[in-house]
């Protein structure tokens, strides 16, 4: 950088201009894009919005957390079920997840959604559902390609995340049949079920948005008591984040994300997680969440076959994610090696 | 009234609002700002939508005790995420232990600039996060890849502050999310985007996150770039109940010393301040900013 004269009176002009603008600001408030006497601004801000009284107040939050009522039938009641989600077309740990129910005698089994993407071979997955019976609800993946949607709805920013999210989508939007696309725009978005004495609600992301991420660091306590308290429900399902994770209330509530049987929960291992619930003699419900292990090396193989990207095989064979990453919050980013 | 004589009440800075703007209802209180260190920046950069610098006092800094009050109702109304953000919130010499308190409610993300992260701070931020069960995340702005992009917008000698804050934050092992302003049109493109994620690797981010924020017409970037103008306003009808999850008015809340505002963009406009606790402002809001032009437009969500 030289130091010759013009930028030298260019830089000057600037930082007195600069002592200007910071000059003006003392004593003033910034109203829009005008300085205005502090005392203008504040006497305006005084008389904006609205104070309510104490008890107007009380009724205010008493509305705001009040149940709100989705009039869905309750299915049951049960005293174990399987509940699991996040298929990602891995219709080998599907497999072995119905072998897991059987064995284990669970009434009724459960899919919280996201039943294509990531993996091989789309329609294997129906036959499949319809031999265990499994009731399913919708995920963003169903939601998306019985609409016809362009992409998954995961919004991803990294450009390298998109990238992988789109081969992902686009593999599964072309290869799923017209009629099992038809059965996934069908499928509700939210059901409950009864479990010994408890109500559970099962959704996919979250109550309020299909593909809001539960994680368990940026879930806390006093958010997940309002919301089961407005969903009015004891337990609350969900899955779509790909971790599994389950935490009991100070209210004695639980919530549990059962995870994904799709792929690896990003831990170096290569099972995947679902979830038990059982009543307890005393009414109560145990969560078991559990780990599955299933052929990967077939179907690591058989994603090489279809042509899909080695990063995606990787992480069936190292339980690592690749990517997709940038969702995670700091702490679950933290353990994960990408 | 005459027409000649405007109303007490009528903002110097915008025209009257078009008839009947559309309204966003609160669908839930997820997120809950704090304009913790009011408007006072150690910076004065030329894009700062609400005009921060080290002179101006339209907002003051939050004492631990007023941001205590909001976190507990908060935590009734079953908030997800905190925000904190000002001007420079570690100028408020209480922000740390208003980490640690709202670390115990749920997960913090701080807006910061970056200059008063020396190594101690580093460390003691580090101990807070891992002290709670819910994520503490950093936000570090910078507008350029190179000081001579930056430093005109940010200041002189930002850049490289920012460097080495960002250096300092990866050797304690926080990996904070470098945010990006599209005041320089290149920082959106994809190829911006990669060479940001690359100057993070650089500086030692092993996993690089990275945030690109559109720019809002208004405070001190209206001067630097130009205010809006009088067609970028939403009529009724703009916004279809669909859209709403794209406005974060929808689902949160801005506290300042000075009461509860509807969002974090419009703190330096009264007529954005809705109540004084957070219960007075589960209501709707018309949309008659221009400012809320750049929402819909752009989909801005200000979360990480
Ligand atoms: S943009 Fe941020 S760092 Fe710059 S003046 Fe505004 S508040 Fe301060
Ligand atoms: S500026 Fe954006 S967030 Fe704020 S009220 Fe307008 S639309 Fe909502």
């Amino acid at each position: 950088m030289g130091n010759r004269p013009p930028q030298d009176e260019a830089e000057r002009q600037r930082l007195a201009e600069e002592r200007a603008r910071l000059a003006a600001h003392r004593g003033k408030a910034t109203w829009g894009e005008k300085l205005v006497p502090l005392g203008e601004f504040r006497a305006a801000v005084e008389r904006s919005g609205r104070v309510l009284a104490g008890e107007e107040r009380a009724a205010e939050v008493a509305s705001y957390t009040a149940p709100r009522g989705d009039k869905v039938a309750v299915e049951g009641p049960y005293s174990k079920v399987i509940v699991f989600g996040g298929v990602y077309n891995n219709h080998r740990a599907l497999a072995a997840l119905l072998d897991e129910a059987e064995r284990r005698g669970a009434e009724a089994i459960y899919c919280l959604g996201d039943l294509g993407g990531f993996g091989p071979s789309p329609n294997e997955v129906r036959p499949l559902l319809e031999a265990g019976a499994v009731r399913t609800i919708q995920g963003n993946y169903e939601e998306s390609l019985a609409g016809g949607a362009e992409d998954c709805n995961c919004g991803y920013a990294d450009p390298r995340d998109n990238h992988f999210a789109k081969l992902s989508y686009g593999y599964t939007a072309e290869q799923t049949a017209a009629d099992f696309k038809r059965w996934m725009g069908q499928l509700p978005c939210r059901r409950r079920i009864r479990v010994g004495n408890k109500e559970v609600l099962l959704v996919h992301g979250s109550p309020r948005r299909i593909n809001e991420f539960l994680f368990a660091s940026t879930s806390p306590d006093p958010f997940l008591e309002v919301l089961l308290e407005q969903e009015d429900c004891d337990l609350l399902l969900c899955t779509h984040t790909g971790l599994h994770w389950r935490r009991t209330l100070p209210s004695a509530r639980q919530v549990a994300n059962v995870g994904v049987i799709g792929r690896p929960a990003n831990d170096g291992t290569t099972q995947v997680w679902f979830a038990v619930l059982e009543a307890q003699t005393s009414g109560e419900v145990a969560i078991e969440l559990v780990p599955l292990v299933y052929d990967h090396l077939e179907l690591a193989a058989e994603m090489r076959r279809e042509g899909l990207p080695a990063e995606f095989v990787e992480t069936i064979l190292t339980g690592w994610w690749t990517t997709c990453l940038e969702v995670l919050p700091p702490r679950e980013r933290a353990l994960s090696k990408y | 009234m005459s027409s000649t004589v405007a109303p007490k009440t009528a903002n110097p800075s915008v025209a009257a609002p078009p008839p009947r703007a559309p309204r966003v209802e609160l669908r839930s209180l997820d997120t809950l700002w704090f304009q913790v260190a009011g408007t006072v920046c150690n910076l004065a950069c030329r894009h700062c939508f609400i005009s921060c610098s080290p002179t101006n006092h339209t907002h003051e800094f939050m004492p631990l005790a007023e941001v205590e009050r909001y976190l507990a109702e908060g935590a009734q109304l079953g908030v997800k995420e905190y925000y904190f953000t000002g001007g420079e919130p570690f100028l408020n010499p209480e922000m740390e232990r208003i980490l640690e308190a709202t670390l115990k409610v749920g997960p913090a993300h701080v807006l910061t600039n970056g200059l008063l992260l020396d190594d101690e701070r580093c460390r003691r931020l580090k101990l807070l996060a891992e002290g709670s069960p819910y994520s503490l995340d950093l936000r570090v702005s910078l507008d350029g890849l190179t000081a001579e992009a930056n430093d005109p917008i940010r200041g002189a000698g930002s850049f490289d502050r920012v460097m080495a804050a960002v250096r300092k934050l990866a050797e304690v092992g926080i990996n904070p999310v470098l945010t990006v302003t599209e005041v320089l049109a290149e920082n959106g493109s994809a190829e911006g985007k990669e060479s940001f994620l690359d100057l993070l690797r650089t500086l030692g981010v092993d996993k690089p996150r990275l945030k690109v924020l559109p720019i809002f017409q208004i405070g001190a970037e209206a001067e630097r770039g130009g205010a809006y103008q009088s067609w970028q306003r939403l009529a009724e009808g703009d916004v279809m109940e669909q859209g709403w999850d794209h406005l974060q008015c929808s689902s949160c809340r801005m506290v300042t010393g000075q009461g509860v505002w509807v969002c974090p963009i419009l703190v330096n406009e009264p007529q954005g301040r809705m109540g004084e606790t957070l219960a007075d402002t589960l209501n709707s809001y018309p949309l008659d900013h221009p400012a809320c032009w750049t929402c819909h437009v752009h989909g801005v969500s200000c979360r990480t």
